[in-house]
């Protein structure tokens, strides 16, 4: 047993959860909703299993290290994450609703890292700029924020199309939470994950200045990251205001999760360097 | 805001602007937006490669405004200081409010206000009022920081509240961001960002600033004594390490081994592993084959150190060193350059890459000429810098995080635990506000409710000092 195969498992596991979801929001009936819960709870165990047992497998190829390192383990982490903080919110609040956005998210975190050919999955020996255990905590930190950013973007996506609701609407919409609990966890979410960003963008920087000397260098990927910074905390500020509830935070945190895609993926189209571990040769 | 004439206006005016929440959105969208352009436009490159990539028009453009450096330009700096003024203005606008609230001595409740909350939880007591307060008292006190009692004709009130110095949490979260600044000017204004090579054993006073011309004097010396780097088997960097000694005065003050993310720091002058290279060798084993004899000779000379080879084959002396040469278009790597001079003859230049022991015997001379091993010379690049703002950013960002989850998930909340009634017929409400949450606090006034009932349940049955009437 190694972990690319418990990976991809808990890849399809993911996929019936996320059909299990649908269903039991289509048909509204419970069995389906207590078989995704369970799917989802079998998927956290998969994947808890395959980053383990990654990790266990890089010590035994000589230089363990942990399983955060590179696009396919952040991904891994990710599809992790935010199954966990699905079952964590599904305990709060006794709603299964966010699950049919949340199990879909994991299921194609997982599939994009095993089925992109641009992303390998070998583990790999660090280079000496990523040993840290700063980084660590900075990709853990940052990756449990954009997995909470992920999920308030899921909550605002139902809020958008249950506001447009009619009386005599579908049924479908009719399942959803009601605006009102939609917009309060939306605002729950953006704070879990701004709080989460914001450590992680300074256990970053503090990371940059015991390799670099220096803690901010306006490097795109820092500085993208510092863009979606600013779009939560203009809508922490916005709802501050009258009239900006509801509708325009719900349209603020769906560019907010852009802007988190872009500073995760899109970076690396940029022109220029990415300094991530280019350094000292 | 109604106000009355005269020449406070314009400063309430200019006061109401700088504090106001619309400003902030519109300043924070703005540096979200801005700085894209910075990712889209790589910084600080050189100016012919902007003109080219440009074209005249553009460039001129970009240059007035900055583009090119874009996160120092004067524009990109005003909105900084617009979001320090606003921050600043309105948390001083707030800050009385919100003293006035947290340092009260007695927190004031109105029972209305708890009466006009749209939910309350309920249940009923077959006790007195006097009873249920004795006994509810020390669980509300229990829970809560501060509870009174308030007594009517008709209800008694017990009133608890906490948290309320979680107010201040926001305060914190926006004076980090005036440290953040602050301690950013610092840094440039005070602080450098240097850069310096230093091959092994030699010493330097004095780093080249980035971005500049200049040359800093460090007021100490840095001697690189060693460098080495490690491969993976992959042939992946595995560790750079420079052996620094410091010395101020010619006497050694500091002797310490540097390695990515384990810089040494000095007088605040840090020092990092940055890069690294090779100079030209010092000491080269060379071995000597005479064709005729079979024979092998070593030697180990330095470069530019002529050397005589046994069996009367010549003098021979190695002239250079490259860490990479092209050989008929074929990458060869590392080579040698010697010159063999044998009597009777013109001297030959002979090309000895590491790589190839047997490339010289293709030359077909008496004597072929090959390097066995040697010690590389290696220079190592060090990142300099001097930041004097680094602790107040470092507090700053304290400060941030302990703000945020102050801000983020811990309230003010105060609760109302209402006794009505007469004889031994009582209801009890419960009820409960917080400055934020909500949701939640209604699930921790449901949950104060159902456990405030068990203890009504548990006390002690109506007895002896119970009075029966
Ligand atoms: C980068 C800059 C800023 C950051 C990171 C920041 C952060 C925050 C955070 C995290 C909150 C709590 C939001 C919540 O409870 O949901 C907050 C609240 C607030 N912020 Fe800011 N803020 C910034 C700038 C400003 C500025 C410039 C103003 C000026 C008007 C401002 C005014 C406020 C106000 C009035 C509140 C509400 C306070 C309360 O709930 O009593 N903020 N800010």
């Amino acid at each position: 047993m190694n972990s690319s195969i418990v990976l991809s498992i808990t890849t399809f596991v993911y996929a019936f959860s996320a059909f299990w979801f649908i269903a039991a929001w289509v048909f509204g009936k419970t069995v389906f909703g207590r078989l995704a819960t369970w799917t989802v709870i079998l998927g956290v165990c998969g994947n808890t299993l395959g980053i383990v047992l990654r990790w266990l497998e890089s010590y035994r190829l000589g230089f363990g290290h942990a399983p955060l390192s590179n696009l396919y383990e952040s991904l891994v982490f990710f599809a992790w994450t935010i199954a966990v903080l699905y079952l964590i919110i599904e305990k709060k609040y006794q709603n299964q609703t966010i699950g049919v956005v949340a199990a879909p998210l994991a299921f194609l975190a997982m599939a994009y890292a095993s089925l992109s050919p641009h992303i390998s999955d070998k583990i790999q020996p660090l280079l000496p700029a990523l040993k840290s255990n700063w980084l660590i905590a900075h990709v853990m930190t940052c990756f449990v924020g954009y997995a909470a950013f992920a999920i308030a973007f899921g909550l605002s996506g139902m809020y958008l199309l249950k506001q447009r609701q009619t009386d005599d609407g579908g049924s479908l919409l009719s399942h959803l939470p009601d605006t009102g609990v939609l917009d309060e966890l939306t605002h729950q979410m953006v704070m879990f994950g701004f709080l989460f960003l914001t450590v992680g963008i300074i256990t970053g920087a503090v990371w940059a200045n015991s390799a670099w000397g220096r803690y901010w260098g306006w490097d795109p990927k820092e500085t993208w990251s510092l863009i979606t910074w600013f779009v939560y905390a203009t809508l922490l500020h916005a709802r501050l205001m009258r009239g900006w509830h509801g509708k325009r935070i719900a349209f603020l945190s769906i560019v907010g999760f852009l802007a988190v895609l872009f500073t995760y993926f899109g970076v690396n189209y940029l022109p220029g360097l990415h300094s991530y571990g280019a350094m000292g040769q | 805001m109604a106000k009355e004439n005269g020449a406070s206006n314009l400063f309430d005016d200019i006061w109401d602007f700088f504090s106001s929440v619309k400003l902030t959105v519109v300043v924070l969208l703005s540096l979200a937006a801005t700085s894209i352009i910075g990712t889209l436009v790589p910084q600080n490159e050189d100016p012919a490669m902007y003109y080219q990539a440009f074209g005249e028009v553009w460039y001129r453009v970009f240059h007035v405004l900055d583009i090119f450096d874009m996160y120092h330009s004067w524009w990109f700096q005003f909105l900084l200081l617009l979001l320090t003024a606003n921050v600043t203005v309105c948390s001083i606008d707030r800050l009385s409010a919100t003293w006035k609230i947290v340092f009260a001595k007695t927190p004031a409740f109105q029972a209305d206000r708890f009466q006009r909350l749209p939910r309350k939880e309920e249940f009923f007591s077959d006790r007195s009022r006097e009873k249920l307060e004795s006994i509810l008292r020390p669980v509300v006190a229990g829970s809560f920081s501060y509870s009174t009692v308030d007594k009517t004709d008709k209800n008694t009130f017990i009133f608890g509240e906490k948290g309320r110095w979680t107010r201040l949490g926001v305060y914190a979260v926006h004076l980090s961001v005036i440290l953040l600044l602050l301690g950013g000017l610092i840094g440039s204004i005070f602080g450098f960002d240097g850069f310096v090579t230093i091959p092994e054993g030699e010493s330097v006073g004095s780093v080249q600033v980035r971005n500049g011309n200049t040359a800093i004097p460090l007021g100490f010396e840095i001697r690189c004594d060693d460098f080495s780097v490690s491969f993976y088997d992959s042939g992946m960097p595995k560790e750079y390490r420079s052996s620094l000694t410091l010395l101020e005065g010619g006497r050694t003050v500091i002797k310490k081994d540097i390695i990515v993310n384990d810089p040494l720091r000095y007088k605040g002058i840090n020092l990092f592993q940055s890069s690294y290279g090779v100079l030209s060798p010092q000491e080269i084993t060379v071995n000597f084959e005479s064709l005729e004899s079979g024979m092998n000779y070593k030697k180990t000379i330095k470069l530019g150190e002529q050397t005589d080879i046994p069996e009367g084959l010549g003098k021979f002396v190695i002239r250079d060193y490259a860490s990479r040469y092209s050989f008929r278009g074929q990458d060869v790597g590392e080579v040698f350059f010697g010159v063999l001079v044998q009597e009777n003859q013109a001297p030959t230049e002979i090309l000895i890459p590491l790589r190839f022991p047997g490339f010289d015997k293709m030359r077909k001379g008496r004597v072929a000429v090959s390097v066995q091993k040697y010690i590389p010379r290696y220079y190592t690049g060090l990142q300099v810098t001097k930041d004097p703002g680094v602790w107040v950013v470092y507090s700053g960002f304290i400060l941030l995080i302990v703000g945020c989850f102050i801000t983020f998930f811990m309230s003010h909340q105060s609760v109302c635990v209402q006794i009505a009634g007469s004889g031994n017929k009582s209801k009890i409400t419960v009820s409960g506000y917080s400055n934020k949450n909500k949701l939640g606090m209604q699930q921790k006034v449901a949950h104060l409710s159902k456990k405030l009932q068990g203890v009504v349940k548990d006390a002690p049955a109506l007895s002896q000092s119970e009075d029966p009437s």
